[in-house]
């Protein structure tokens, strides 16, 4: 194929890809695109989700992502994810004894303040694991 | 006089303090190269979002009932402040201008008449600002157990800031923080985080586009400001972190230098000593001997 897509995944850490592709499956929040060369001009925020990264040449990948939006413009498809997980990098171990923590942080807080905030944190833990269990099914 | 012995002593104990410096230098400096390359590396992200941000924001000036993040409360009379400043001390005045900025701000808003509320992260701003604003400090964040700063090590604090912007607690925020420059220099920042603002010099390079927005532009925009504090506070600490390891490889680099001057003098002074020491007792033998 002569015509690609160049796609970039950006964390707030760091660039973590940045190749040409065939296709990339975004997981929108309002559900999965696929996007291709010369799609339409989008902006859409994501969900967690699985991004799909299709190349013939290069080999596909595949990533947990959590959170942020993606942009596709003249240039190409930017993806701007909070987190990033290689699939086989996640701990699923150490996540649900930080789960765990943060449940008793939401019984012992103080204020409705501090609660909020650890749900916030345990609902992100949550939709990671909603997603690894649908992989897994 | 100072007798031998005791400038022995000082020589060797400036001697060890300079190898000390000296090995804070070292390590100031690999530590700032690793700090600046992850300030260079949050860079691209944090650019991306200002731009989408600023031309989804540029649209909706004007506009009636945009989010309260981007619009402000339309008051300014509560006014949290967030400083950011390390968890150690030796480095220079890198804490010390973070507070000093900070201290002067808080006057001036409570001159003003104006309710401040401090939010600290990292442990020597706090203890600076606790003996004048101890009363008003109303959260501070630890950052001890941070080797190397990650985004889920900033979250938490944006977080708490739009929990207690939506509980309606403040109504104007910013943050202090240093930014960095150079080893030499670093620039003592003061940045509104809420309600947000946005460089005019980015929009431009959406403006051309129309874009389709999923879900529609408003709920994008709600989406991403909070993020975009968490974004900014990390991007914040990021540089600060640079800043810190700039600040204390120059004050060691100048300890080091200052303990080599020491050095020199005390060794002047030691053997000019053991000199009048030696002709001393010359003296006393030569006039010994003459009186025979």
């Amino acid at each position: 194929m002569a015509d690609k897509l160049h796609f970039e995944l950006v964390s707030p850490e760091r660039l973590v890809l940045a190749q040409e592709a065939d296709m990339v499956v975004v997981p929108g929040t309002e559900g999965d695109f696929a996007v291709l060369k010369d799609h339409a001009p989008t902006v859409s925020t994501l969900r967690a989700g699985i991004l799909q990264v299709m190349d013939s040449e290069g080999g596909d990948a595949k990533l947990l992502i959590v959170g942020g939006f993606a942009e596709v413009s003249g240039e190409g498809l930017t993806v701007l994810a909070e987190e990033t997980f290689a699939l086989d990098g996640i701990d699923r171990a150490s996540m649900e004894a930080e789960l765990h923590d943060l449940e008793e942080d939401i019984r012992d807080a103080k204020s409705d303040n501090d609660r909020n905030i650890a749900a916030k944190a345990a609902d992100r833990i949550k939709s990671i694991f909603d997603v690894l269990d649908k992989i897994a099914a | 006089m100072a007798n031998l012995k005791d400038l022995r002593n000082r020589i060797t104990s400036v001697q060890s303090t300079q190898k000390i410096t000296k090995a804070m230098k070292m390590v100031a400096a690999a530590k700032l190269r690793r700090a600046q390359e992850s300030a260079e590396a949050a860079r691209p992200y944090a650019e991306r979002m200002e731009a989408v941000l600023s031309s989804l924001a540029s649209s909706m000036v004007g506009a009636e009932g945009g989010p309260k993040l981007l619009a402000g409360t339309g008051s300014d009379q509560v006014q949290m402040v967030v400083v950011a400043t390390s968890e150690r001390g030796l480095c220079g005045g890198f804490n010390t201008n973070i507070v000093k900025a900070a201290r002067i701000k808080i006057r001036a808003l409570l001159a003003e008449g104006k309710t401040v509320k401090i939010v600290t992260v990292g442990k020597k701003g706090a203890s600076a600002l606790s003996r004048e604003f101890g009363s008003i400090t109303v959260k501070h964040f630890d950052m001890s157990h941070v080797k190397r700063l990650v985004f889920t090590d900033a979250s938490p604090i944006g977080d708490y800031l739009i929990a207690s912007y939506e509980a309606g607690e403040f109504d104007v925020c910013s943050l202090f923080f240093a930014k960095f420059q150079s080893a030499l220099t670093q620039i003592v920042t003061d940045l509104q985080l809420i309600p947000a603002t946005f460089d005019a010099d980015n929009t431009a390079d959406l403006g051309g586009a129309s874009y389709d927005y999923e879900p529609d532009e408003n709920e994008i925009l709600e989406d991403l400001l909070p993020r975009n504090v968490a974004v900014q506070t990390f991007r914040a600490l990021l540089e600060n972190a640079a800043s810190e390891q700039g600040s204390r490889m120059t004050a060691m680099d100048s300890a080091t230098r200052n303990a080599g001057d020491m050095i020199d003098a005390l060794r002047t002074t030691y053997n000019r000593t053991r000199q009048a020491v030696i002709t001393n007792e010359l003296i006393e033998i030569i006039s010994g001997a003459e009186a025979l």
